[in-house]
Formats: C-alpha cells, structure tokens, sequence
C-alpha cells in the first residue's frame, strides 16, 4: 500500500477537464438531450420538408347541370382531385381549408372562388383554369418542356443543416457552461474550490475545453447524418467551417459564463437562459431567411450572437464563401466574445483570468486574417452597429446586476 | 508561541433590510499546534466568522491574518498551506471518492498520494465507489480527505460532525486527533460542546456575533465557582412559600425555577445531604436527581441566559 514512490504530478487543468468529461458522460439524460435532441430535429424536419413537388389540390365542383361535364374535365390532370358538391356544402369546406377552391357554372361561364392570398390556391386556380380552356378546345401556342433542377445545396434541407448546427452550438454552450457552473455555484462546490489554490484560469478553460469536447461529436452527428440521410454537402473549405464552429461554441460558452454570472438558483439561470434564446429561435434564420423580416427590423437582428453565426456557416457550407468575404459576421462574433470577457473582468474575483480567456476570441480573430483590416475601419468608424452592439451589452450588463 | 490564524477586531454586517450584523467585533489568536473550537448556538455567526478567516468572505471591517500573512497579500501561498471544509458543499456525486481526492490534491504543489489520504480517513475499500452511493458518514469523512489532501499546516472544519449518527461522529474525531497529534493546528466551529470538549486544547463561546467567553474548557468551567452541578426536580414546587436553595454550603450557584434547578457545587458530597435535608423540610417531593461535571453548556447557559443545544434539558434526570 505505501510503498515509497516519487511524489506523483498532476495537472489541475486535466485533472478538471476529465471530473467534467466523467461527470458528462455517467449522465445518460444529459447524452440524450446532447446528442439525440438535435438529429431527431433533423430527422423530423428533414423529413417533413421532402419532396413536396406532387402536390395535389382539392377541387370542389358545385352542384348544377353541367357539374359532371366540369368534373370530367378536371379529372385527366393528376394534380386535381375534383368532387362535386352543393354550393353550402362547397362554401363551408372552402372557409374550413377542406378544399383549395370551388368551381361554380356551365360553360362559358364560370366562376373560381378561391382565396388569393394563398399561394397554393393561387397555384391550383391556375391549373383548373388551363384545364378548362383545353377542355372548351383551346390550343397550346407554344411547346415548353419542363426540365426538374433540385441540386444538392439548394434544397430546405440544405438551409436547414447550418441553421440546426448553430442552434445546437447556442444551446450547449449556454446550458453546457452556464448551467453548470451555477449549479456548481448552488452546490458550493464553486466555493470549495476556490477554497483550495486552484487557478480560476485552470477552471475556467476546463470548462471551455470540456464543452469543446462535447461539441465535436455533437456537430458530428448532425453534419454526418445529414450528409447520409439527405446528402446535404459541405460545398466550402472544412477547415473554415471548423474553425467556425470552434468559434461560435466559444462565444456562446462565453455568454452562458456571462449569465451564470450573476444567477443565484437554477430557475434563475434556466429563465434568463430562455429570455436570451428565445429571440434567436425566431428571429436568427434557424428556419427561415432573416430576410423575410421587414427591413426596418434588420439591423438589430443582424446583431444578436446567432444570426452571424449561422449566416457564416450558411456562407461556408452552401456557397463555399472564404472566410475574407464574411468579416462583417466574424466582427459582430468577435465583439459578443470579447464583451463577455470585458464583463468578466469587471468581477472582483475572476479579474486575473482575463488574460487566458481573452485567447480564444483573439486567436480566432486572427485566423481570419484578411478580415482584420476590415475589423480596423470597422473599430475605428465606431459606426452605428458597435453603437447598438454596446447599447444591447450594456442593457445586459444592467439586467445582470440587478438580478 | 506563534500565532497560526489571528483576527482583530473582526465585524461582517450581510446588507439588507434590515442588515444582519452577523459579526460584531470578535478578536481570536490560535495558536500553531492547538485545537481551537468556536462554540455557539444556531446563527451565532460561526460560519460567517471561519469563512472570513478561510479568506473566502470579506469583513466588514477588521483584520486577519493566517500563518502570519494577510489574505490580500498571499491568497495562493496561504492556500497552499490549509485545509478547509465547508459546513455545506455537495461534491459531485458523479465521481468516485478516489477521482474525487486526485483532482483535489491535483491543486495543491504537495501532499501525499492521494490513496495514502484514503487510508487516513479509512474509506479504501470505497475507493471506487460514485459519491452518490455512499453514506452521509462516508460522504462526511471524504470531504475531511479533500481539507487532508494537500498535507495542511493548519484545517478548517465548519460544523464537521453536524447531522451525523454517533458512530460517524467519532470516526470523523478520530480523524481530527490524529491530524492534531501530528502537531498541526485545527480550528473548528461546532454547537455540540462534546465535540468542543473532546476535541479543542481551547475554546470560545460565541453568541450573537461577539465571543462571550474564551478559554481551555477547565478554564472555562471553573468560572462557574464548582466543577460539579447538582440537577434536581421536586413536584408541588409552587406550594407554599419559595426556598432559597444558594444559602446551601458548597453551592455557588443556582439556576431554573419551576421545579427543575442545577447548582454549581465545589464539593457534591458535601452539599446532597443538607438539600435533601431542605427538600424534604419544605414539604415538597423530589422526582429527580443526578450529580455532573460541569460543562461548556453551563458556562454558556450562565452567560447567554440559555441552551446550547435547544434539545439538552436541564434538570431531568431520568
Ligand atoms: N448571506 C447572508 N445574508 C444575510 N444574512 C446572513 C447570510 N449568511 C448568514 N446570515 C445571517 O448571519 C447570522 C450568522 O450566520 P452564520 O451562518 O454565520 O451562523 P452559524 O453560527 O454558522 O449558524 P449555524 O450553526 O446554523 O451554522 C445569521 O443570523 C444568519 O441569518
Ligand atoms: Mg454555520
């Protein structure tokens, strides 16, 4: 048992890097929601945005004398489904969404009744109404023959990777570093630590490298199912992308550090995690394009921390984009990064591990080397997003301190 | 004799509405080698006091100094040197005791292996058992290991034996002695004052925030004027007209009412037979009587006015 044996070393750093990793992986509802959450997100929504060319429309023919001739014509194109009807039922099924539009009247007049802020029943008046015209003995002027381009990469799947990709980067950072470190904080487990001569920066990067970790398999996951599933590519360079995602994660562990801050109990961190995310599930192109919000609203949503990220990420996996042509984004990331260390240094008892913090952001600053030019002018116009960008900090700042 | 951990003049008000001033004023020197209890009852600001010396609480005011250094001057280099357990830390419970004691000793430049903590604390065979599957004991006896890990000149123990059975109680004592008999300077705060007796060369007796008494606990009890208490009870106590029981010889003092009382005597075998003699004079009945030593509890009823542990009862004998 005591042999004498030449005092053994141990790292704090890897010592606190593997507690992390053992506690991670001894939590099966943790890996769960880790890495099974955001693959049934792709599945699902893979899934649901297949394929949707053979769309068909529900026609509805009201009763009358020449109801059956109108239902024989319709019946040749195999995208109309025609039924016929009386007219109370056919006006009750319209306003229920049962049927896309209803076909009133004898020939040569008919009527549509359709609701024409719906594209689909737009789509649908369209086609009964060239059926009709053949059918009264109208003649095509001109052939045209459809040719079908569904490309990789330009397909909603395709959209849809980068967007899930930063999502998940956002809810494992923020829940991986903050939720963590508060209920460290609830368990005094935080204080017992720094009861002992433990460095904070051996902590703190711990907890960054861990949530690094984590996150390798976790991107993995989704990029290589997708990939197999639904052969969405990667178009631009991997090692941008990785270098993105490396990024995004560090931001985000970063303001997940930033609000575990000042949260005294899980509800607290829990509620002001959701209040933070909440805005980016919507607003920050996970689904859909930010472009469809009105152009008065861009600005502030190009500034939220997801929105760039996953723009960027779009810019390297769909349209191959160097990182040089994504400055504007790399910027935005940078300044929540470093605002966060700002944030840090202003608490008493975390100020001396600024410097190794600071790192990170810096060293992916740097990696995108022909942004820094950009990022100069950027800093030095001061212009009206780094105004906004303080302004949104600073807000934060003031929620934070008085919680 | 050097001073392992001193404070001067030490006060802690928390803000709020109204603001608890947990502290008042409290000046202690330990010495290196001693074991020195902090004794009160429930929010008597124990915790508040150790963690301001443990450098992990500022003061209000005040200063302390441990091994001879301020906190803001040496925070690493102190740390190094001590020991600490919290009144209340949950480890993870997702390590085993052996990951757990490695990362702790993982901080600290020396010490011993951490398997050689293990044996210290006699929790071998639970090596590589999760935390979450041990006893409160055993959880109790691993958080002693991590203060041990690091080989500290000096150990803080907050309430170390709080919401133990006894048995565990005594395994965690035992430990402490043995890290005292080593020469190394313990400083613990506790409300159970058999704890305070057994362990602590010296103790003091804090109440509200101030150290109402400070002393070895012979010291401490000979205040009392006699080693001993005599603790009686008699029924129909309220009949006729009240007895004096303090004009008895040998009796120093005299403390209850109500029937149930406990005098300070200097000599027991001298002081029974005339209150035997006076309670039987007086018509009333006796329905209990035992003959103690003299404990820190006496000494803190005497001063503060009441119990230590608010489930010890004076004056029933069985
Ligand atoms: N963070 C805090 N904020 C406000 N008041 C506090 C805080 N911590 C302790 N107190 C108050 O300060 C007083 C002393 O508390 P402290 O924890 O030091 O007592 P204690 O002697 O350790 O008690 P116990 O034996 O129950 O552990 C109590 O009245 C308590 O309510
Ligand atoms: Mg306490």
């Amino acid at each position: 048992m005591s042999t004498p044996s030449p005092p053994k070393r141990y790292s704090p750093y890897l010592q606190l890097v593997l507690s992390r990793v053992r506690e991670f992986y001894r939590e099966p509802e943790a890996l769960f929601w880790v890495y099974g959450f955001p693959l049934i997100m792709v599945i699902a929504l893979g899934i649901a945005f297949r394929e949707r060319r053979m769309e068909k429309f529900t026609i509805d023919v009201e009763t009358g004398p020449a109801a059956e001739a109108t239902l024989a014509a319709l019946k040749p194109d195999d995208r109309l489904v025609p039924a016929v009807y009386d007219a109370a039922t056919c006006r009750d099924r319209l306003r229920t969404g049962k049927t896309d539009l209803i076909v009133i009247g004898t020939p040569p007049n008919y009527v549509i009744r359709f609701d024409p802020t719906k594209p689909e029943n737009v789509v649908a008046r369209d086609v009964v109404d060239r059926r009709l015209q053949q059918a009264a003995g109208r003649k095509d002027a001109v052939t045209i023959k459809d040719e079908e381009a569904q490309e990789p990469g330009g397909r909603y799947i395709d959209f849809l990777v980068p967007g899930l990709v930063g999502m998940s980067l956002m809810g494992g950072g923020l829940w991986g570093v903050g939720f963590v470190t508060v209920d460290m904080r609830i368990r005094k487990l935080l204080k017992r630590f720094l009861a002992t001569p433990m460095k904070r920066s051996h902590f703190l990067l711990s907890i960054m490298t861990s949530r690094m970790l984590f996150m390798i398999p976790e991107v993995l996951i989704v990029l290589v199912f997708a990939r197999l599933a639904f052969g969405v590519r990667i178009f631009g360079n991997s090692f941008a992308l990785l270098g993105l995602i490396f990024f995004g994660s560090v931001m985000f562990s970063g303001i997940g550090l930033l609000l575990a801050s000042r949260a005294r109990t899980l509800e607290a961190i829990s509620g002001l995690m959701n209040l933070f995310m909440l805005p980016m599930w919507i607003l920050s192109g996970i689904f859909f394009h930010t472009e469809r919000f009105p152009v008065a609203i861009q600005p502030y949503l190009r500034i939220l921390p997801l929105t760039p990220l996953i723009h960027a990420l779009r810019g390297v996996m769909l349209e191959a984009a160097p990182l040089s042509s994504l400055a504007g984004d790399l910027t935005i990331m940078v300044a929540w990064s470093e605002g966060r260390a700002v944030r840090l240094g202003l608490r008493r008892r975390t100020s001396n591990l600024l410097p190794g913090f600071r790192l990170f952001p810096c060293a992916t600053g740097f990696a995108s080397a022909g942004t820094r030019e950009q990022l100069r002018t950027f800093l030095q116009r001061r212009n009206w997003l780094s105004l906004n960008l303080q302004i949104t900090m600073n807000l934060q700042i003031t929620i934070l301190d008085n919680d | 004799m050097t001073c392992a951990i001193r404070c001067h003049q030490l006060t802690k008000t928390y803000p709020g509405r109204p603001p608890v001033e947990a502290v008042r004023g409290i000046d202690l020197e330990i010495r290196a080698g001693e074991c020195f209890g902090v004794l009160g009852p429930n929010g008597a600001g124990k915790t508040t006091t150790i963690e301001i010396l443990e450098g992990l609480m500022p003061a209000t005011s005040g200063t302390v100094e441990v091994l001879g250094m301020p906190w803001d001057k040496a925070d690493r280099e102190i740390r190094q040197r001590i020991g600490i357990s919290l009144q209340e830390t949950r480890l993870s419970e997702k390590l085993t005791v052996m990951e757990t004691l490695t990362l702790f000793r993982s901080f600290y430049r020396q010490g011993p292996d951490p398997a050689e903590t293990l044996a210290r604390v006699s929790l071998q065979e639970k090596a590589n058992a999760l935390l979450k599957n041990l006893s409160g004991g055993q959880k109790q006896r691993v958080a002693l290991a991590c203060a041990l890990v690091g080989d500290p000149e000096i150990l803080f123990l907050d309430e170390p034996s709080t919401g133990l059975d006894p048995q565990s109680r005594r395994e965690v004592w035992a430990i402490i002695e043995e890290f005292g008999r080593q020469g190394r300077t313990v400083l613990i705060t506790t409300h159970y004052l058999e704890e305070a007796e057994r362990l602590c060369n010296r103790v003091a007796i804090v109440d509200r925030g101030r150290v109402i008494a400070c002393g070895t606990p012979n010291e401490l009890i000979a205040t009392l004027g006699g080693e001993h208490v005599i603790e009686f009870a008699v029924a129909g106590d309220d009949r006729g007209p009240a007895v004096a029981w303090d004009d008895l010889p040998a009796v120093t003092e005299v403390r209850g009412d109500h029937g149930k009382y406990a005098l300070s005597v200097t000599q027991p075998h001298v002081a029974l037979p005339p209150l035997l003699a006076r309670v039987n004079e007086s018509g009333r009945e006796l329905t209990g009587l035992a003959i103690r030593h003299a404990s820190l509890d006496d000494v803190f009823v005497r001063l503060a006015g009441r119990h230590l542990e608010e489930d010890s009862v004076e004056g029933a004998p069985q």
